[in-house]
């Protein structure tokens, strides 16, 4: 059971996530768009390449790293049976992330977030319940264009979070934010398809590992 | 673990009315409920000296009112001995396995069966439109027979919780409807016909109708037919047969000796004179109850019911106008305290 646990955290990339996407596919995807420059925020200028016509283009070479840290960090979550939960706040999105999070085995969130979920959960939920291991965010913002109070209340309650960070959003207490689109269709089902592969290809992992242990 | 941050006791723990909050009956103590109340059916039977294994719940009730006999006027309020899945409301069971991960995937929302309606219902939506862009792809027409809306109604709210065992709040609610809408209103929803009639209930038409009675005949081959009236506390029933002499008997009695006042008799005579069928129709009535002039307005009402039979409907919707066929719903009013009567104060007094 131990060997289990620790063999895949020797290797860099156990589960092999640079063969999910490459440059072309995020580029396709319009990921490397992001808003004009006077929705800039000032901790994304790291990962901005350029500002075309007034529109903010994403660094993609920043995004390929980060996105290969944040799909190794799920997929270590997953194989070791961790709870992920998604959430978006976007409602064009609302239905693709909830059957996204149903095809993984997971949980989402795509809804209005009450005060309490994560911080008072024990009374909101019944005593004895088990709290998410991992959110990811598939957009930052609320409604209202302000930063999500999950990204909050998941550094409050020492939860890693990966999120999807576009040029307006803060990348702050995002674990591992990911800087890219996220308000294009294409973008959004291109990370949909990344995080369920990843996911599943993890959980299939764990279970033939754990297969192979029962056979010896 | 080491996540607990915030940790309350049980006993500060207050209950968050509507949340899938702690369980208020565990299984296993409504488990042994069942066990107990098996156990006490069989006493009984055998208290009462009956069969334990045919007795029924019917025999329970009867023997509970026979054993402990209450003279309390609250029916809910007397002993009563029923099933526990009766008397423990149903809610829902522990939400997570044995790991701790929940069962359903919405489950950290909150609203887990609310809002897992309003994706499955969406979902439904998108599917109808696939099929519509599918048919107009091929160049086929949309389906256009158009569903009966007036003889069904949506779920109302309670009910709405009850089939979620959750509480749902009023905008949740008008949302839910409006996407059930939405659905309805697409030209191929037919295909989720089967989904959208859970949510929908047959509403039974009102037929309020008043059937007028056919002229029954007795042995001398006359037609007769009856009606009967009410004003103020007194009731009659009046017997109009044709081929008459326009004679009227009241209790066994003419009318010019029990009413001989000249207003009362007007009052009966009016329905007759209406219609112009003064001299046609002979009378038989019994009235109880009420003063002169109450007597005198239900016997109206109750010849004005009866000549319906007689009379075509032109002349019924007549009647109907006049006002010879409304029940006078003016009573005597209560004295209420602190006055003299119904609306008279006691005499006011300066000083």
């Amino acid at each position: 059971d131990d060997k289990l646990l620790t063999e895949p955290l020797r290797h860099p990339d156990f589960f092999n996530v640079k063969e999910l996407f490459t440059l072309k596919d995020l580029f396709d995807a319009r990921v490397h768009l992001g808003h004009k420059k006077g929705c800039r925020h000032r901790f994304m200028e790291p990962y901005i390449f350029g500002c075309r016509l007034d529109q903010d283009i994403i660094d993609l070479d920043q995004t390929m790293q980060h996105l290969q840290l944040a799909l190794n960090f799920t997929a270590h979550v997953a194989y070791r049976g961790g709870i992920i939960l998604f959430v978006s706040r976007k409602r064009q999105f609302c239905h693709l992330v909830e059957s996204t999070a149903r095809a993984c085995g997971e949980y989402a969130h795509t809804r209005y977030w009450q005060g309490g979920l994560l911080t008072n959960a024990h009374i909101q939920f019944g005593p004895g319940v088990r709290l998410p291991d991992l959110l990811i965010f598939l957009s930052t913002l609320n409604n209202v264009f302000e930063p999500h109070v999950a990204i909050r209340d998941a550094a409050k309650m020492n939860i890693p979070t990966v999120g999807v960070v576009d040029t307006n959003c803060n990348p702050c207490l995002i674990s591992y934010p990911i800087p890219g689109n996220d308000d294009s269709p294409a973008a959004v089902e291109l990370y949909c398809k990344l995080f369920r592969m990843t996911i599943i290809r993890a959980k299939d992992k764990r279970r033939h590992s754990e297969a192979m242990e029962e056979l010896r | 673990t080491l996540r607990l941050i915030c940790t309350t006791t049980t006993a500060v723990q207050k209950k968050n009315v509507g949340a899938s909050g702690p369980e208020k009956y565990t299984e296993a103590f409504i488990k042994k409920q069942i066990e107990e109340f098996n156990l006490g059916k069989r006493h009984l039977a055998n208290m009462m000296g009956e069969d334990p294994e045919t007795f029924t719940q019917e025999d329970i009730d009867r023997a509970i009112a026979y054993l402990f006999p209450s003279g309390l006027f609250d029916e809910q309020a007397r002993p009563v001995m029923k099933h526990p899945n009766e008397v423990f409301p149903e809610q829902r069971k522990i939400q997570w396995g044995e790991d701790g991960r929940p069962f359903n995937f919405l489950f950290y929302t909150g609203k887990q069966s609310y809002y897992s309606l309003m994706h499955e219902t969406y979902e439904k939506l998108l599917n109808v439109q696939k099929h519509q862009d599918q048919l107009i792809a091929q160049d086929l027409p949309l389906q256009k027979e158009k569903r009966n809306l007036a003889g069904s109604r949506w779920l109302t709210k309670i009910e709405l919780e009850e089939m979620l065992l959750e509480k749902v709040s009023d905008d949740d609610y008008s949302r839910f409807i409006q996407l059930l809408q939405k659905l309805v209103a697409l030209p191929c929803a037919d295909i989720e016909e089967k989904y959208i009639q859970k949510f929908s209930k047959e509403v039974p038409v009102q037929l309020q109708k008043v059937v007028i009675e056919p002229l029954q005949y007795d042995e001398r081959g006359v037609a007769f037919s009856t009606g009967e009236g009410k004003r103020k506390t007194a009731r009659a029933t009046a017997v109009v047969y044709d081929n008459g002499t326009g004679k009227i008997t009241v209790n066994g009695i003419d009318i010019l000796h029990y009413f001989p006042v000249l207003q009362d008799r007007e009052q009966l005579l009016f329905p007759f004179q209406f219609l112009g069928r003064i001299g046609k129709h002979d009378t038989v009535c019994t009235v109880s109850g009420g003063g002169r002039s109450a007597q005198a307005g239900a016997m109206r009402l109750a010849t004005a019911k009866a000549l319906r039979s007689f009379v075509t409907e032109k002349e019924v919707e007549f009647m109907r106008q006049a006002g010879l066929l409304t029940v006078d719903p003016r009573v005597k009013e209560r004295k209420k305290p602190g006055q003299e009567g119904p609306r008279r104060k006691f005499t006011w007094k300066k000083r």
